[in-house]
């Protein structure tokens, strides 16, 4: 007999929901933490009265007005990189198919790169990462296009893509003028330094507007998952579908690359450790923000505080993210040879 | 509910597979499709099924165009068991039936009480019940049609379309498929199944569509369609008919090349 309990914990599965919480609760006391922590050291207790009420102008400036929007963006921009790779594992059934692996970062930051030099500043630089990770996405989509995408070839198309953009991006960086060209390069690196809260309004609105679409686009995701011919027989347009979920997958990281440069592995990463972890089937979109959120937030607070002196969390996440890449490939042939 | 598909012509870009083709399916019927391989019975599912979009030509739903239709509205109808789907990796059974009710949901009404029972009648309807809770990467082949099988049923649509049902089972699970989709059937559901076994087709269908080339090339009872000249004309397989000490069907004795010479 299916029992009521039963049906009701596999649909809204327990372990998930809890999992989930405690990941939020435990992304939001870092991101406390991580306010506090510094040349200025500041209490939890103090860091919360900052925000919620009245601080001593000293303390507010340092909490609110420096440290804050960036650790906003640390949530925000952490909770966009895991959707945008739960999006794309999903949609390629792989693990490796997310987009910092298949190129989507790489194209956004040659949009930013070339507005950068084209108009000499960073004015138009969301618009013009946007559009470079858009116009990546649709190339690997139409090369990779035979009667449909398939995962891999999607996988394969992109990981050649990122390289020949790799050798634009060094292309463009040793034409440009010097100051450009470092400007620029830092951009490379993927970092939440000096972003103030004009960046962290765009960026949460941005990302705000592009989880609206998903709301609707998660439920179709999941219908995908169980094959083109099912999903269409259950009433879902699937290839307009499936270009909206790339559309707005990339732009959630390609929103993250304009700002903060890319950021490497979280949403190689997040969708897994959250997939593992709520143990739940398929793509797990709430859980893999809140997974990529932590993740981000935590990875920038080391990076900040912990070596002699602050590192852009970029190189952080690829120590960790690299040292995952490692085992997933390994553990991905294993399988494959067996 | 009737489906209909009206002088439709169909097929891929680069290959062309009926033309003109009129297809009526009867409410309430048991219609088999059979043809040899490559002769469009499964692409003229697909259209049937509006995965394929004719070319020229309609499918007509209770006489309304599917194309016109919102895709979900057609699901609330029409199910498809498609011959390959995937299970996403650690999905239950019976959270792969319960994906089934999408086309009863929407974002505001997410799981209700009607999701619920639908999701338990599939289940019973195909002793998948006592699988509920287990992985469908564990479960045998038999055992995991079924649990698409309930996953289309607990789509609740009155007409139900099956690609090949059968293909990779043993004989055994075979037939406990088939009499699901005859109690099915009998329950009143409108049944539509691409079927490679003749003798399972005459058995089982009440209905039998005999295609070659694209074209119908016989329809009708199984009486009808399944006879020695007419399995040898669609098939090119010399054959003897002969009732089913069972059931009194037709049952065909194919002739190998032995039995030919003598």
């Amino acid at each position: 007999m299916l029992r009521a309990g039963d049906a009701a914990s596999t649909r809204a599965p327990l372990r998930a929901l809890l999992v989930t919480a405690a990941l939020a609760a435990a992304a939001l006391l870092t991101a406390v933490i991580a306010l506090g922590l510094g040349e200025m050291r500041v209490s939890a207790a103090d860091v919360v009265q900052a925000i919620v009420a009245d601080a001593p102008p000293a303390v507010e400036t340092v909490v609110v007005q420096w440290r804050l929007p960036r650790v906003l963006l640390g949530l925000v921009f952490g909770a966009a990189l895991g959707l945008s790779g739960a999006v794309f594992q999903s949609l390629t059934r792989n693990p490796l198919g997310s987009p910092d692996v298949i190129g989507f970062d790489s194209g956004a930051y040659t949009g930013a790169v070339v507005s950068i030099i084209a108009v000499g500043g960073t004015a138009l630089v969301i618009p013009s990462a946007l559009a470079g990770g858009i116009a990546t996405a649709l190339a690997v989509y139409l090369l990779a296009y035979r009667r449909g995408v398939h995962g891999f070839r999607l996988i394969v198309v992109g990981v050649a893509l990122t390289a020949l953009l790799g050798s634009v991006n060094t292309y463009l960086l040793l034409k440009a003028e010097l100051w450009t060209a470092q400007m620029a390069a830092v951009w490379a690196a993927g970092s939440l330094n000096g972003l103030d809260w004009a960046d962290a309004r765009h960026g949460a609105a941005v990302v705000a507007a592009l989880v609206v679409p998903l709301l609707w686009l998660g439920r179709r995701l999941r219908m995908l998952e169980l094959g083109d011919d099912a999903a269409a027989a259950a009433g879902v347009a699937v290839e307009p579908v499936r270009l909206a979920l790339i559309v707005v997958g990339v732009s959630l990281s390609a929103v993250v690359t304009a700002l903060a440069g890319p950021i490497p592995f979280v949403a190689l990463v997040a969708p897994q450790l959250a997939r593992r972890l709520t143990r739940a089937p398929g793509v797990q979109l709430v859980p893999s923000a809140v997974t990529g959120a932590l993740l981000l937030v935590s990875c920038d607070a080391i990076a900040l505080n912990v070596p002699p002196q602050a590192l852009p969390v970029g190189l952080m996440t690829i120590v960790l993210g690299g040292a995952y890449l490692v085992w997933l490939l390994v553990a991905q042939s294993r399988k494959e040879m067996r | 509910m009737t489906l209909e598909a009206s002088k439709v012509t169909f097929g891929y870009r680069d290959r062309p597979v009926g033309t003109d083709l009129d297809l009526s399916i009867a409410p309430g019927s048991f219609t088999a499709i059979v043809g040899p391989n490559a002769c469009g019975k499964s692409t003229l599912l697909r259209v049937l099924s509006r995965l394929l979009k004719p070319t020229a030509g309609a499918v007509l739903l209770d006489g309304k165009a599917i194309a016109s239709m919102p895709s979900k509205q057609v699901a609330r109808r029409m199910g498809l068991l498609p011959q390959t789907s995937t299970a996403p990796d650690g999905i239950t059974a019976a959270d792969l039936v319960a994906r089934g009710r999408f086309p009863h949901q929407s974002a505001l009404r997410q799981w209700s009480r009607a999701d619920e029972a639908a999701v338990r009648g599939a289940m019973e309807a195909t002793g998948t019940t006592d699988l509920a809770d287990r992985l469908v990467d564990e479960l045998s082949g038999g055992q995991r049609q079924r649990v698409w099988v309930a996953m289309v049923l607990a789509q609740e649509t009155g007409l139900l379309l099956l690609d090949e049902p059968t293909t990779f089972l043993d004989i055994a699970h075979q037939i406990e498929l088939l009499d699901i989709f005859a109690g099915l059937n009998d329950e009143g559901r409108t049944v539509v199944a691409v079927l490679h076994d003749l003798n399972q087709a005459a058995r089982y269908a009440s209905h039998i569509v005999a295609m070659r080339d694209g074209a119908i090339a016989a329809e009708g009872t199984p009486e009808e369609v399944i006879s020695a000249d007419i399995v040898e004309r669609v098939f090119d397989l010399p054959c003897k008919v002969v009732p089913d000490p069972v059931s009194g069907t037709p049952l065909v004795i194919p002739l190998g090349r032995a039995q030919r010479r003598g």
